[in-house]
């Protein structure tokens, strides 16, 4: 009994790490999607260019993890603001499909055209944390790890900070209920937009350098996978709705390592593809989501 | 302080305003009156910058405002109640109050303007912290006009401010429109309750299909024998 109460404690943790980095990706899909109702499919390989940012940091300039990591969140949040300004602003009061399939090509631009950069091989991450490992009461969190969770409990913090508090963050609430009523307090709309991106982007960031020190090793298409499960896990938390995001991250990321926990770590995409239609059965709208009326 | 000279506004092909003139003056209540699609709407749309006309001329006092983004159009001083409220109902209606205040540094005549909200509907004191969804249509409407206020406009322009609500709430919310106006507000209002409208207004307008075929003082035109039948029911 003692061992299986261990053994889920230590999936718990592992699923905490995984998913707390999931969740951050998942910020940045459901920020966008609620203010500009798009699906910005190029959002998971913002994440790889942020895990490429992480990596020359490290590596090349030989900086250590924090100003590794700011340098790939404010990189990460330019790129985002020009993808906005270039591909997206453009179409804005164009069809949703015509957006969408410009950011299928935004995802398919970043993935080739970082491998004719960076080339398809794969790279290494440097130990950029001590291999130290901690015990408690059986329990084994790595030094990395815990950094990894402190990190995202910090981001998201910041994150909610911004949205609830600062002049930013609330003309971004009024923008993504109402964008007329908020060009009639004065909010400019295409400056929020913008700042949108940022935020999510710098998130997107954070989150690729955070995987790149989980997993080690990346790649151009390394944003494929994580940012189809972020996606899920917005969805799964409710589009549009940020706890809903940060809830769906945790869940997923809890979920992915149970499944492999049991030893069928194979399956643990399936279970969390099959928990998101479950979900979506019972609540369309998803964990968090209102039923919201369509106004005519 | 508001003019109009000949503006027309379209919807894609459709012709929306026809080439309207008309001007407010300081410390007036003017209202549009006229049926539905007759462009009452549009015409303060138009005026807050929402739409563009795409001939004619608009100036408020004395500045061209046809080329102004519609965010500036509010740091000119100039308003608007929108129809059907559109508050901000993920937010409370403190949060709601401070969106009306957005492009205001000053924190304590912020303050002060709170509180001359709180005394024009005590009704949103009560319900200050509540979110802005919850609230009822009249309440609503309130938290609308009172948002408007905190930009501390010189005009205000409000559109269908009766709309679904109860004789008693719209015999209070005009009272407060007129409280606002004595308060030194100007005021434009789109109305498609004539009776209401022509009662508080000192001047009217009236609208047919994007053209203005009737103005004067809002007494006479209540006389008039062509305004009663057409818009007051005899």
């Amino acid at each position: 009994m003692g061992h299986i109460l261990q053994q889920f404690s230590q999936q718990a943790v592992n699923g905490l790490s995984l998913g707390s980095i999931y969740a951050l990706i998942a910020l940045g899909y459901t920020m966008v999607y609620g203010i500009v109702k798009l699906i910005n499919f190029a959002h998971g390989d913002v994440m790889m260019v942020g895990a490429y940012l992480g990596w020359i940091a490290t590596t090349q300039l030989h900086w250590s993890f924090l100003p590794a990591l700011f340098f790939a969140m404010v990189v990460s949040a330019i790129l985002g603001m020009l993808i906005e300004r270039i591909a997206y602003k453009p179409l804005r009061n164009a069809s949703r499909i015509a957006a969408l399939i410009t950011a299928i090509g935004v995802s398919l631009f970043l993935e080739y055209g970082g491998m004719l950069l960076v080339t398809a091989q794969v790279q290494t991450y440097p130990p950029v944390f001590p291999e130290t490992v901690y015990n408690v009461a059986g329990i084994m969190f790595k030094y990395g790890d815990v950094v990894m969770l402190v990190t995202s409990v910090v981001l998201m913090f910041l994150l909610h900070f911004t949205v609830q508090y600062t002049k930013v963050g609330k003309s971004m609430r009024a923008v993504s209920f109402d964008k007329d009523a908020a060009l009639l307090m004065g909010v400019n709309v295409n400056n929020t937009i913008s700042a949108t991106f940022a935020i999510g982007s710098a998130l997107a960031g954070a989150a690729g350098v955070l995987m790149g020190v989980y997993f080690n090793t990346i790649d151009p298409l390394m944003g494929i996978i994580p940012g189809l499960k972020a996606f899920v896990a917005a969805v799964l938390g409710g589009i549009g709705i940020i706890p809903g995001a940060m809830v769906g991250g945790l869940v997923l990321g809890l979920t992915e390592a149970f499944v492999s926990g049991l030893g069928a770590s194979t399956w643990r995409d399936a279970v969390a593809f099959l928990i998101l239609i479950l979900v979506l059965i019972i609540k369309p709208t998803g964990l968090f989501g209102k039923n919201v009326r369509e106004k005519v | 302080m508001l003019v109009l000279e000949d503006v027309h506004v379209y919807y894609g092909a459709i012709h929306a305003l026809k080439g309207i003139s008309f001007q407010v003056n300081q410390g007036e209540i003017v209202t549009l009156i006229g049926s539905n699609g007759a462009g009452k709407s549009t015409s303060l749309k138009t005026i807050s910058g929402l739409l563009r006309p795409k001939q004619g001329k608009m100036t408020f006092n004395g500045e061209d405002l046809g080329s102004i983004p519609p965010q500036n159009v509010v740091a000119k001083g100039i308003s608007q109640v929108p129809e059907g409220r559109r508050v901000f109902a993920n937010m409370t209606v403190m949060e709601n109050l401070d969106m009306g205040a957005f492009l205001r540094k000053d924190k304590s005549g912020i303050k002060k303007d709170v509180e001359r909200v709180f005394e024009l509907f005590p009704r949103l004191k009560e319900r200050k912290s509540q979110v802005a969804g919850t609230l009822s249509g009249g309440e609503q409407q309130m938290l609308a006009m009172g948002r408007a206020l905190m930009s501390k406009p010189q005009l205000m322009l409000l559109d269908e401010p009766s709309m679904g609500l109860a004789p008693i709430l719209v015999k209070q919310i005009f009272d407060i429109i007129k409280e606002i106006n004595a308060q030194g507000t100007t005021i434009l209002l789109v109305e498609q309750n004539a009776h209401m409208a022509l009662s508080v207004a000192n001047r009217a307008y009236v609208l047919e299909t994007g053209k203005i075929v009737l103005g004067g003082e809002a007494k006479e035109l209540a006389a008039s024998e062509e305004v009663r039948k057409a818009y007051l029911g005899g």
